[in-house]
């Protein structure tokens, strides 16, 4: 349950959202993502309601979770394929290549994604993004399960997005990673904001239970 | 929703569907041994005697359809669930039905496979003629095999986020399929046997109401049944 949490983006923000298991990071994460309905408060995404617009805050999303949504029939280029024709794009070879080049996954266009690591279908999972172009990337624990140059395409894309003027919410129990990543490092604890500040993160116990940020209840996010 | 944009998800998702069927033909092969199997048993139940299976092929067959059908239903959000892959659907901007009318497409194409293959076997064992009713039979088993299979999808959805979905799935749809399933045994007695009575009409008129009905229904409401 999330209490009293607000939380703003500016442009080419990248935030970290840290805290313990069960803190609210991914369920404030999915009603970011319309996903989830908050039972109060609201919020909005450039402008468009997280709860009357949803189709427009969907239009500027990217969001990965704790699965990597790679359908293991299909080949990587053929993943690719089906997202292209899902958002109503020209199925073109060389955007699915360059998607794949992007990910190192050019050498595996035709095998079928079953056969791949779950560091390989994560990249393949960011190489979507490479196709939605998302002004807003919603990540959870997207360093999982990649190998450094893995890691590195992620840390591209992030910058790539910044650079466009996007911005960026990454869950993460990596506080090292966060701090090299991010803007922004923001605690959960027990669904409440109790930390926010560039680049640092005080311990979560010299915050009284009375100290959260924001007055709005529930979720209140990326604007 | 630009028309075009539905008829592309639309597509993209019976073609996934397929694909991933095809390639995994293990489902495929089940659900058609699973038809062959029901019939067989049928047969045995119902013993030699060839006036009482030919009374009762009908009856048979669409039992037949439904019992390997609701198979290939629980398959059908399979792939979204071992994927993960639901929550990337649902952020496609834009109306649900399309998602909900590709896997219907798929379905469709499934279980009409499925019977392509059942109905002859039935024909063989139960000594229905079947070659001259062709394009009646063949009417009706469409009618009623689309009412069956948007039932059938849209429960499947329902149950999708379930653990126990196997089960669930048939406690909620077969009631919900008892109208059609009358109808469609009546309609196809009435093909079979040139009907004599003449109902057939009515019943084919029945089936194609259920359709529309269940049809505009979970349209209607599929958006509703796919999010948390």
């Amino acid at each position: 349950m999330l209490r009293g949490v607000d939380l703003r983006l500016e442009r080419s923000e990248v935030v970290a959202l840290l805290g313990r298991n069960g803190s609210g990071k991914t369920t404030l994460l999915r009603i970011v993502a319309t996903l989830l309905r908050p039972t109060r408060g609201g919020g909005t995404v450039l402008g468009h309601d997280l709860l009357r617009d949803t189709d427009a805050v969907r239009g500027q999303i990217g969001f990965l979770g704790h699965t990597n949504g790679v359908y293991p029939d299909l080949t990587a280029a053929e993943n690719l394929e089906f997202t292209l024709r899902m958002i109503g794009q020209p199925v073109d070879a060389r955007t699915i290549g360059s998607a794949l080049e992007v990910v190192g996954l050019s050498s595996e266009r035709d095998t079928r994604t079953r056969e791949f690591s779950a560091g390989m279908q994560r990249r393949l999972a960011l190489a979507r993004f490479r196709l939605l172009s998302p002004a807003l990337l919603l990540l959870d624990e997207p360093y999982s399960s990649l190998d450094p140059g893995g890691a590195a395409m992620l840390t591209a894309l992030i910058d790539d997005t910044r650079r466009r003027g996007g911005a960026a919410i990454l869950v993460t129990h990596d506080i090292t990673r966060a701090r090299a990543v991010a803007d922004t490092l923001v605690a959960l604890e027990d669904g409440r904001l109790v930390a926010l500040g560039p680049n640092e993160l005080p311990p979560a116990d010299t915050f009284p239970e009375g100290d959260v940020l924001g007055a709005r209840s529930s979720a209140r996010s990326a604007r | 929703m630009r028309p075009r944009l539905a008829l592309s998800r639309v597509l993209a998702m019976a073609w996934k569907d397929l694909t991933t069927e095809r390639r995994g033909k293990a489902g495929f092969n089940a659900v058609v041994f699973m038809g062959a199997i029901t019939l067989l048993m049928f047969g045995f139940a119902l013993g030699p005697d060839a006036a009482a299976l030919r009374t009762a092929a009908a009856g048979l067959l669409w039992l037949t359809v439904l019992l390997s059908g609701a198979l290939a239903f629980n398959r059908s959000y399979e792939s979204e669930a071992e994927a993960g892959a639901m929550d990337a659907l649902l952020l496609y901007p834009g109306s649900r039905w399309p998602i909900f009318a590709g896997k219907l497409l798929a379905n469709l194409i499934f279980v009409l496979l499925v019977e392509a293959i059942t109905v002859p076997i039935a024909a063989v064992l139960y000594d229905i003629p079947v070659l001259t009713p062709l394009p009646g039979l063949a009417g009706v088993l469409f009618l009623g095999t689309l009412g069956f299979v948007t039932l059938g999808t849209y429960y499947a959805a329902m149950a999708s986020r379930v653990r126990a979905r196997e089960v669930l799935l048939p406690l909620l749809l077969f009631p919900m399929l008892i109208p059609l399933l009358v109808a469609a045994v009546g309609a196809t007695k009435a093909v079979l046997t040139s009907d004599p009575m003449g109902y057939g009409a009515a019943w084919i008129k029945m089936l194609a109401a259920f359709d529309i009905v269940f049809l505009a229904a979970t349209f209607l409401t599929f958006e509703y049944v796919i999010e948390e």
